[in-house]
């Protein structure tokens, strides 16, 4: 539209007076916004690395450890010992319509030979759903356990990746001869090396995995050491936690309400606390990054106070011939806008650029501080947020100094040469 | 007396046919703080419409404060002034705008257009924030070229003209919306002889045509060239006779 042409002349012959300031403006403005592209994708990459972590324990799980009562029930005293039983899985499974999946655990600290290699690591008696349950992956060219395994008893092993290296160095794991104890297992798959937050009894990374099955029949146990079971959806966790206790309360004869009965650790709950922190920082990040950019924002108005000031006679006239406030203020936040997405390019093209440059020097460094950082991410949330604020800074740069440029009336600008 | 020989009219009004421009006891004060200007002390002016009127008088007597209230760029201390009848006190800034765009076209003595713009595009101005299209812009700046004979310095900036040229290109912008009033403080005030008397001239025309024609000037050979001369001093007017 014409009148777009003719901002743009009235705003080039302002610019040109104002060269050096505005170049210096634009530079804050970009500066600004290097700032908020950079804070606010680490905040991207830390929330994306966190819910990885999460998954990488399982997700919506919860996991149990039998306990001791506290409360008297059915005529049977507080401080009795409750213990599971492998059929216990299947019990809640079935018994319970929110519990989709469960799997039991019996752990052992076991000695580990292969060739000259010996190692003292945690060994997991499991059913076949706990490489769902709490993500054990196979790497290409190996596998989980199956239902075979656990029906013959066989003597196979699952090795977590970091005790795989340990153990094999660079040699392919999958297929070797392990000595468990005495006994000899056959590698039948190593795990994905994956982000874990939350562990209990060491990280996945660290233990072997074999068959409840052949647990049992190796050291003869009967109880499990814990339980593992997710919820139909996250939701309905908190059913299915009652449920639980209810099923298990009324078989074992303890008091469903007894919190010490079973010891309960809600990963769901947990990640939804995490979320929220995470929500948290990101703001406190947006906030800094919008504070930074707001100096800039502050040399935008004082350049719209200049120009309304080296316009205020043009302003008259305009008003003379019939403008309304809406199309003086219009056009001078138009002008501040401009100015400010200028600088917002600029900021946003370096910005993205560097995020590339520290996404690849963080892959690249190994310590476990910089991996759980994660890369940082310029993901669309983070552009239009960005985009946002720089319009919402351009708006305000604009719309205060042009509130005062059509405050006046025409005649008293008018008056003075 | 009030006679305006165009329509016939004389004397005093019907009742229900407003007058055009109609100031009762109109007073501005401008108050410094320290000191106190009365600029103007209570002024009554009716006009009824399709007049040439000639404002004379000495410097400071209060002749561009009352054309700047009249043209609805400055706004009264005190007293009423109603335009085709409405009290233009109680216009919202959006409506004062409206009337300085449409139903007023003020001139000025320093011509006051946009230096960076060409003349077409000044002259389109109003016609902008009128809201008309691209092609009816064209055409009507076009038409209006033609009537201030000024056609071939359309695309021309305001630094490239003349005194007399760059009046007739703000006559043509004050008459851009087809305002019925004509508003000119000093029109010939920066120009030489020779084009003053043709800017005079074109003001003729105007109220020949139709308009009201209310100029400000001190040049009594125009004053005498009026149909109506009113004369102010100290703030009043002491003289109003056709």
């Amino acid at each position: 539209m014409n009148s777009l042409v003719v901002i743009a002349k009235l705003f080039r012959s302002a610019a040109r007076i104002q060269r050096k300031r505005m170049t210096m403006t634009v530079a804050a403005i970009a500066w600004g916004t290097i700032s908020i592209v950079l804070l606010l994708s680490f905040g991207e990459g830390l929330k994306r690395s966190m819910s990885a972590g999460w998954a990488g324990l399982g997700s919506g799980i919860a996991i149990i450890w039998p306990g001791e009562t506290s409360k008297a029930f059915a005529g049977f005293p507080p401080g009795r010992g409750i213990q599971l039983v492998p059929e216990d899985v299947d019990l809640v499974v079935n018994a319970v319509d929110e519990i989709t999946a469960a799997t039991g655990e019996m752990r052992n600290n076991q000695q580990l030979v292969w060739g000259r290699t010996s190692l003292n690591k945690q060994l997991l008696g499991v059913h076949v759903a706990y490489g769902e349950l709490r993500n054990h992956r196979a790497r290409p060219g190996g596998r989980f356990l199956d239902e075979l395994d656990m029906r013959a008893k066989r003597r196979v092993i699952f090795l977590g990746d970091d005790l795989a290296k340990e153990l094999f160095g660079s040699h392919e794991p999958v297929g070797e001869t392990v000595l468990v104890g005495q006994s000899p297992f056959t590698v039948v798959g190593v795990m994905q090396t994956k982000k874990q937050m939350g562990m209990y009894g060491g990280p996945d990374a660290d233990h072997a995995v074999i068959p409840l099955t052949t647990f049992q029949a190796m050291y003869g146990r009967r109880f499990l050491s814990n339980l593992v079971f997710r919820a139909s959806a996250p939701e309905l966790m908190g059913v299915a936690k009652r449920r639980y206790n209810e099923v298990l309360g009324a078989k074992y004869k303890f008091d469903p309400t007894d919190e010490r009965a079973m010891s309960v650790w809600d990963t769901v709950k947990t990640q939804a606390t995490g979320r929220k922190i995470m929500i948290g920082i990101e703001l406190f990040l947006g906030i800094i990054g919008a504070l930074t950019l707001l100096i800039g924002g502050v040399g935008v108005a004082n350049i719209m106070y200049a120009v309304v000031k080296h316009r205020t006679r043009e302003i008259a006239i305009q008003m003379a011939i019939g403008a309304r406030r809406v199309y003086i203020m219009g056009s001078l936040v138009l002008e501040a806008t401009f100015l400010t997405f200028i600088g917002g390019a600029i900021g946003i093209t370096v910005g993205v650029g560097l995020v590339q440059i520290l996404a690849f020097v963080q892959s690249k460094v190994k310590s476990q501080a910089m991996q759980f950082l994660g890369a940082p991410t310029f993901s669309l949330p983070v552009a239009v947020t960005t985009v946002l604020l720089l319009g919402a800074l351009g708006l305000l740069a604009g719309y205060f100094p042009s509130r005062r440029a059509v405050s006046v009336h025409p005649a008293e600008a008018l008056r003075y040469e | 007396m009030f006679g305006n020989g165009k329509n016939g009219k004389n004397g005093a009004h019907d009742a229900g046919d407003a007058a055009l421009i109609d100031l009762k006891g109109i007073r501005k004060v401008y108050d410094t703080g320290a000191i106190k200007v009365e600029a103007l002390r209570g002024i009554d002016l009716t006009v009824a419409g399709s007049e040439l009127i000639a404002i004379v008088g000495p410097s400071g007597s209060g002749k561009s404060t009352m054309m700047n209230i009249i043209g609805c760029l400055d706004t009264p201390t005190g007293g009423s002034y109603r335009l085709k009848g409405e009290e233009v006190g109680s216009f919202s800034i959006d409506r004062l705008a409206e009337v300085r765009n449409r139903r007023i076209g003020f001139v000025f003595q320093n011509f006051n257009l946009l230096p960076q713009l060409t003349a077409f595009e000044n002259v389109e101005m109003p016609l902008l924030f009128a809201g008309r299209s691209t092609r009816e812009r064209r055409e009507r700046v076009e038409f209006l070229f033609e009537q201030v004979a000024l056609a071939d310095r359309m695309r021309h900036k305001p630094t490239e003209l003349s005194g007399g040229q760059m009046q007739r290109v703000a006559i043509a912008r004050a008459l851009a919306c087809e305002p019925n009033i004509i508003l000119a403080d000093e029109p010939t005030g920066n120009l030489d002889s020779t084009s003053g008397r043709d800017i005079i001239h074109l003001f003729e025309e105007l109220w020949q045509k139709g308009h009201t024609v209310v100029l400000i000037t001190h040049d009594p050979a125009i004053a005498a060239r009026a149909r109506r001369v009113v004369k102010f001093q100290d703030g009043l007017i002491v003289e109003d006779a056709a």
